[in-house]
């Protein structure tokens, strides 16, 4: 990691479920562990999501879900990203899933999935380990 | 393509990464800011300044909407705090401006004051030469507040818009102090609420005080009263910054060269003390002095800020 390099985390809420307390304390979380935040809030579309990683060129996406959606909204995200050459962003999710839906969330690319319980110390030092600040740009000449 | 082609052709992606490298200080970014530079010069910069939640954000929201109907592409930079204790920090404006999400003619980024070595300033007004480079032809500057760095960033605008609201007397009176100047329009947003036009009064009876007549500058500041949520007052808001600008493009020409120099001098001054700062700092570590040595010698009164930098600066410049 360069000197300095700070991570960036995008939290957001994709589709109509409104309930962000998790959303706003994992977003204190992230502050707390040193990490910058850009938090956009509840109702985002796949593609509003996608739109603001890119802007803010963030390391991970935070998305938590609570109604089910993430059925469409999780491969979405993960299609636009593909497609605007932004796979180098992380994902993640938190929130309530069907065990059966785990697997398939991470054999699209999700890096990992936290359920009710999980402790936010362990969702901090897993960004910590897992998700590093990408390179600076080289500048070819 | 290589990375100055991407932005100046106006890539989302590599402008944005750029942003992050300008912000983590990686030192390869001052040699693409140096290629970007000559592509610089054509955008409007238009500073927001105010106290946390008086609306700020929701303004520059509508304001972006009235650039985008005059045809005219727009790249916003919100500067929220850092946690002090942390260096954690939580960025929420884009919140209020999640309508240009699939708008490729407006770039948002949202920044964390962090605590720079060179300043938020300098970093801010390097963040505008990119924006400005990448083709958004208007840029608008968001910060919390009215310390230091907001003067300054007010410095490094064309044209700085002061927000406030009814019913912060007390607020006003904190504006007061060097803020008065530095506003060349005053929005009183939330106009619905009580004490609105008291607040217009006391701004103009406090604009009346000119400060700014003594430097040849005879611009009237504007006073605008809006409610941003509703969209009221967005037009009279963006005719105000219009005629400002028309006020020192046509007007008072020399106004408009006072502003270039101030913005290039604030730049320049930034960049030599940031990369004197960092040469020096390299040199103590060479010498195999220790940074956190020198700042407990001053703590323990061995020694003083004075001497030991007096020192290093006959050591290594003299």
């Amino acid at each position: 990691m360069e000197k300095g390099r700070k991570l960036r985390i995008l939290v957001a809420k994709p589709g109509l479920d409104g309930h962000d307390r998790g959303a706003r304390v994992i977003a204190r979380a992230f502050r707390d562990a040193g990490f910058e935040v850009i938090y956009t809030g509840c109702h985002q579309t796949p593609e509003q999501i996608v739109s603001s990683a890119i802007q803010e060129d963030v390391d991970l996406i935070g998305l938590s879900i609570l109604s089910g959606a993430h059925t469409y909204s999780f491969p979405r995200i993960m299609e636009l990203l593909k497609e605007s050459n932004a796979e180098d962003i992380s994902v993640i999710g938190g929130g309530i899933f069907p065990l059966e839906d785990i697997p398939k969330l991470k054999r699209i690319g999700i890096k990992e999935i936290f359920e009710p319980g999980a402790k936010l110390k362990d969702i901090t030092d897993w960004v910590s380990s897992n998700i590093k600040p990408r390179a600076g740009i080289v500048l070819k000449r | 393509m290589d990375i100055v082609e991407q932005i100046v052709s106006g890539d989302i992606r590599a402008t944005a990464r750029l942003l992050r490298d300008i912000d983590d200080e990686i030192p390869s970014a001052r040699d693409i800011l140096r290629e970007l530079y000559p592509h610089t010069g054509k955008a409007f910069v238009i500073g927001f300044t105010g106290s946390p939640g008086v609306g700020k954000s929701a303004l520059v929201d509508q304001l972006a909407i009235c650039y985008r109907k005059a045809g005219k592409t727009v790249g916003i930079l919100a500067v929220d705090p850092t946690s002090p204790f942390t260096g954690g920090a939580i960025l929420g404006d884009r919140i209020r401006m999640q309508r240009h999400f699939d708008d490729p003619g407006v770039f948002i980024r949202s920044l964390a004051t962090r605590g720079h070595f060179g300043g938020l300033t300098r970093s801010t007004s390097d963040m505008v030469n990119v924006l400005d480079a990448a083709g958004k032809q208007v840029i608008i500057i968001e910060t919390v507040g009215v310390g230091q760095d907001e003067v300054e960033i007010a410095n490094s605008a064309h044209t700085t818009v002061l927000v406030t609201v009814p019913g912060m007397g007390d607020d006003i009176q904190a504006i007061k102090a060097g803020i008065m100047e530095i506003g060349d329009i005053f929005v009183v947003n939330k106009a619905d609420r009580e004490g609105s036009r008291n607040t217009v009064r006391e701004l103009r009876n406090l604009i009346g005080l000119g400060a700014r007549k003594r430097n040849g500058d005879d611009w009237e500041p504007l006073i605008v009263e809006t409610e941003a949520t509703k969209a009221k007052g967005i037009e009279k808001l963006y005719e105000a910054i219009e005629k400002h600008r028309a006020y020192f493009l046509t007007t008072n020409t020399e106004k408009w060269r006072q502003i270039l120099q101030k913005r290039a001098k604030i730049q320049f001054v930034g960049t030599l003390k940031d990369q004197a700062l960092r040469v020096l700092l390299e040199r103590i570590e060479a010498h195999g002095d220790s940074f956190d040595e020198m700042i407990q010698k001053i703590v323990d009164k061995e020694s003083d800020p004075y001497t030991i930098a007096q020192q290093i600066i006959d050591r290594e410049l003299g």
